[in-house]
Formats: C-alpha cells, structure tokens, sequence
C-alpha cells in the first residue's frame, strides 16, 4: 500500500492541521512503513471476537446524585486563555 | 553528594518523623542535588524551589505528623500531572503558558500526605515518545552515560530519582513510560492497575491505556507512594472502588519466595533481546529461584501483534483527546489567524511538534470512515485476544517476569529518524496497558557489553500490586546492589 501525499493532507486537514509541503511528503513516507505494520493484524482469525475498548472489566457508567457543584470559577478558567473579554473566550469573526 | 539525599524515600521518611532531620534540611539537600546535576541531566522543567522551602519551613514550626504518611519528603511530577499555580506544558510549546488552577487528584493526595512538590520534570511531548528527545524544551540525558537517552516518555522522572535529586517521582505509563525509563536509569517504576490511581489531572493521552505511578529507587519506597495515590476517586469514571490494601505493610517481613510461581513468557526470552539483558535478567530468575520460587515457562502468543495494536489504538485515541487543544480555551494561538478555521490549523500546526502531529494524522486516519473496521475496531479485537493471553497465563502462575526493554539505554539521536523503530522497542511493556494489569521494572544489574543499568519486569493479574512489589523487593534485596550512576 502506497500512501499518497493528497491522503495525508486530506487526513490532516480533517485533524485541523496543516501540514507544510515537506511534512506532507515525509509524514506519507513514514506513514506507508507504519500502516504496512499495522496492517499485520489482518493476519490474524478475529471472527467473532468482541472488541475490547476499556480494560475496565465490568465497563458501566457510575452515576451520581444529579446535584449542581460550582467547580471552575470563570474567572481562573479564562486566565489561561489567550485571549478573552473577561467574560467570554474570544475567537476571530465566524459570521 | 550529600548523605541525606543517599537515603531511600522510606528512610528519609522515618528520619523526618523522629526530627533527626528536618523537612528544610531535606528540601535543602533536593535543591542543592538539583543544582549541581542539573546542567548535565536537563530532568527539571520547572523548579518550586521557594514555595518548596517555605513549605518546609512552616511544616519544621508545626512539626512532624503521624498521620501523613510522607511527611517533608520532597518528590518530583511528571510534567503531564497538573500541580496548582506550577507550569504543566506536558513537554509542549501549546502548553508553554498553562498554569492549572488546581491540583490532579494524585496531587492532591501526596499534599494530604505531606510530600513537598519540588516541581516538574521533563518528558516526550504529551507522552509521545521512548527517549525524552521528544520534549519541545530540552533533551534529557542519563545519570549513568550522559550521552545516552534516559528512556521515556518519564525520562525527567527517571534521571532524576537515579541522580538523587528527590526521593520519588511521579510518572505516567501509557505504553511503558514509567517501566522503559525505570529501567533504563536504574531505578523502581510501577504503572498501577487500570483504575487504581485517578487520571483526575492528568493531561489524557491514551485514556483507556493511561496510568500514573512512582519512579523510586526501592520496592518499599514504590509501595510507601502508592499507598498514598491510590484510591477511587469520582472525578474519573474509569478509577476503580476498590479497597487501597496498605502495600508498605503488606511487604514488612517479606524474607524469601517460597510458594511464588513466576511464569517466563517465551516470546520475551528469545530473538531480538540483547545478550546482556537476557544475561541480567536471566542471572535474576536464578535468583528468585534460589529464594524458593518455582519457575514455569508461559506463552503470550499474541505478543507479536502487540505492537501493532498498540499503536493503532494509541494513536486513535490519542487524535480524539489532542483536539481539545484548539488555541481557544488555553495554550498557544497563532496570532496572525484570521478565521476561525485558520486559528485551530495554525495553532495546532505550530504548537505541536512533530511527533505528536505524526501520530494525530494516524490516529484520525484509522478512525476514518472506510478504515475504522479494518484498523481501530480490528485493534481492539486482536486487544481482547492479548488480555486473555495474560490471564490464561496466570491460571498457570502468580507473577510474569521478563526483559523490561530489549536493550540497555542507547545513545541520544541514534533513533529519532525512524520512528517505527522506536515503536518496536516498546515491544514487552505495551501489552500490559492494552490488558490494562500491574507491572513493575526493577533494576537486575548492568549490562556487560555496554555497562549501563538493566531493567527486568514483574507482572501480576489486576489489583495485585503487592504480589509483583514484594517479589521485586525480596528479589532486590538478594541482587547485588547497583553503584552510584556513573555519568554525573
């Protein structure tokens, strides 16, 4: 399988990155060598076997008492944003 | 080097709690340790030093505490652990200016406990990585040969227990992040069972694989900081409710391994394990043998799928957890942005590096339509078949015991071109994340050809820390014990 440099900007820019021209061709490179090991795993008889996602044995979702709990004061979690109104994160023009 | 930082965490522990030595000297000692290595090691990013000693001093006026278990006993954290008002840039530029506004709840607890944060220690960006050359800020070196790679993504944590600069620190194990550089520096590194230590705080890699555990430079010392960071916690949905047994006092009087079955896997032992490693580890099973174990070969026959899978859902969920970091809410934003689409590519593309942009690209493109059956949903299959490999295992014997890494440190740069290769070398640490079971590196010697520190691994079935602790405890005790590091 032969990964081409088209594939690999389409992926990145699908993960919001944007790759400059020489990445491209290197990532495609390396990615061949890398998905052509990953793909050994379709040597293997997986008929029927249940996907495991979690280690958790016995995967359920806790609950808890549906009470409010003020956690995060705004004014701490806005002081790590780069830029804000003091009251809101700002972003550039979307509409 | 000073006699106090010579001590191992639990003897600096009894000596701060009978006032021989104050929390001040001790956090003086750290400090001072820190000073003159640090030019040489790079496994600090970022030093508390005046909090630290303040902290020290008010605990020297109030005296010590019974009921804090590690009262002014100074420790390090990974820099992917949030520590409240300390930078936490988890090895990256995006986080360069991150300042958390509060404590990850195994913080939390080491305060309760009376640890004093020293500060942050330096790693592969957000954890990607096998030999700390992937930090966006320095690279590491190892305490025994300068020149060679302290192992990763903890190598910070490693160096620096190795070299005396504190007596534990924290690391995080996603792959074998705490066991490979464990091994490589010479020291202790357990990654706890799946849900034992909360992920509350910390920064999410691999979220079904992530684990938080101590770097020490004894077995007794690892049970002392875990008794302390684990517990069910209700902040992460994933921690386990289940009892913390008191692993300190389950190793007090630990002697010999009479009625322990240590199983050997075959796929650990063969090809591709250097000569000097399997010669050290292979020179520790003849000495559990000789402290009364009884040794049986197992098979993990999925073992050379691991990687692979490994890899696959690593990167998976590693795409999935990296979108957070959008130039928006915190970290770094490309300034010259001017849609909104421009600012999440710029600041992404600028403030990761490449390591970490190599594996969202794989990870977004194994979760895409048309190649999720066939990567990810066919990984988590093939993740199923490696877990029961493990506990098929363990019907046969109570603790697994192999190579940590193939091979002892190598030198820095010698792999950073070819990344599957250093993929590769995680081969006998990854298993135990994807089946999500305890596992422990302890130093077994150094290596003959190269002289460097060699790490041998201890498995158990989940929630039996204190079975592969005290193994690696009595075990430790019969070896001869390792030098001072030789490179510093």
């Amino acid at each position: 399988m032969t990964i081409q440099p088209e594939a690999v900007a389409k992926v990145a820019k699908l993960a919001k990155l944007r790759l400059d021209g020489d990445k491209v061709g290197r990532f495609a490179s390396q990615m061949d060598g890398i998905l052509a090991y990953m793909e050994t795993l379709g040597a293997l008889d997986t008929t029927g076997v249940e996907p495991l996602y979690s280690p958790v044995a016995d995967a359920v979702t806790p609950m808890r008492p549906d009470v409010a709990v003020k956690t995060c004061p705004r004014d701490k979690i806005l002081a790590n944003a780069p830029q804000t109104d003091g009251q809101f994160f700002i972003v550039p023009k979307i509409v | 080097m000073s006699d106090i930082i010579r001590l191992s965490l639990t003897e600096v522990r009894d000596r701060l709690a009978r006032r021989e030595i104050t929390a001040q000297a001790a956090v003086a000692a750290c400090l001072s340790r820190i000073k003159a290595t640090e030019g040489r090691l790079n496994a600090v990013l970022h030093l508390s030093a005046e909090d630290a000693l303040a902290q020290a001093k008010a605990m020297d006026a109030a005296g010590p505490d019974a009921d804090k278990r590690l009262w002014g006993v100074p420790v390090l954290v990974k820099d992917a652990i949030c520590v409240k008002d300390a930078p936490t840039t988890c090895g990256s530029k995006i986080l360069e200016n991150f300042v958390p506004f509060y404590d990850a709840a195994c913080i939390e607890k080491l305060k309760a406990a009376g640890a004093v944060i020293l500060g942050k220690t330096n790693m592969d960006e957000f954890a990607m990585g096998s030999s700390t050359e992937n930090s966006a800020y320095k690279i590491t070196a190892n305490p025994w040969d300068t020149a060679k790679v302290p192992g990763g993504s903890s190598g910070g944590s490693a160096a620096a227990v190795a070299a005396g600069q504190c007596f534990a620190a924290l690391g995080t194990d996603t792959g074998g992040s705490i066991r490979q550089p464990a091994a490589f520096c010479g020291t202790v590194g357990i990654k706890p069972t799946y849900g034992r230590v909360s992920r509350y705080g910390l920064v999410a890699y691999g979220s079904s694989l992530d684990q938080i555990g101590p770097l020490t430079r004894t077995a007794d010392d690892a049970a002392a900081m875990l008794t302390v960071i684990a517990g069910h916690d209700p902040k992460d949905s994933t921690s386990a409710a289940r009892e913390v047994p008191d692993f300190e006092a389950a190793l007090a009087g630990a002697a010999d391994l009479r009625g322990l079955t240590i199983g050997l896997p075959d796929e650990y032992w063969g090809e591709g394990v250097d000569d000097e490693v399997r010669a050290a580890c292979q020179n520790a099973v003849d000495a559990a043998r000789a402290l009364g174990a009884t040794v049986v070969p197992v098979s993990l026959p999925h073992t050379p799928y691991a990687v692979a899978t490994y890899y696959i859902v690593a990167m998976a969920e590693a795409s999935s957890n990296l979108a957070r970091f959008d130039g928006v809410r915190y970290g770094y934003r490309a300034p010259q942005a001017q849609s909104l689409e421009e600012l999440y590519e710029l600041s992404r593309s600028k403030g990761f590096g490449a390591e970490v942009q190599r594996r969202i690209v794989i990870g977004t493109y194994v979760l895409s339509a048309g190649y999720y059956d066939a990567y990810y949903r066919k990984a988590a299959q093939v993740r199923r078949l490696i877990r029961q490999d493990f506990l098929d295992a363990f019907a046969k014997c109570d603790v697994l015991c192999g190579p940590t890494s193939p091979f002892a440190a190598f030198p820095i740069g010698k792999m950073t071109d070819d990344p599957l290769q250093m993929y590769l070398s995680d081969i006998f640490t990854i298993s135990l994340n994807l089946a999500g079971l305890p596992g422990l590196s302890m130093p077994v010697g150094l290596g003959k050809t190269s002289g460097m520190p060699i790490g041998m691994q201890l498995f158990g079935p989940a929630f039996e820390e204190a079975a592969i602790l005290r193994t690696a405890k009595v075990l430790g005790g019969a070896l001869p014990k390792l030098p001072e590091p030789a490179g510093l």
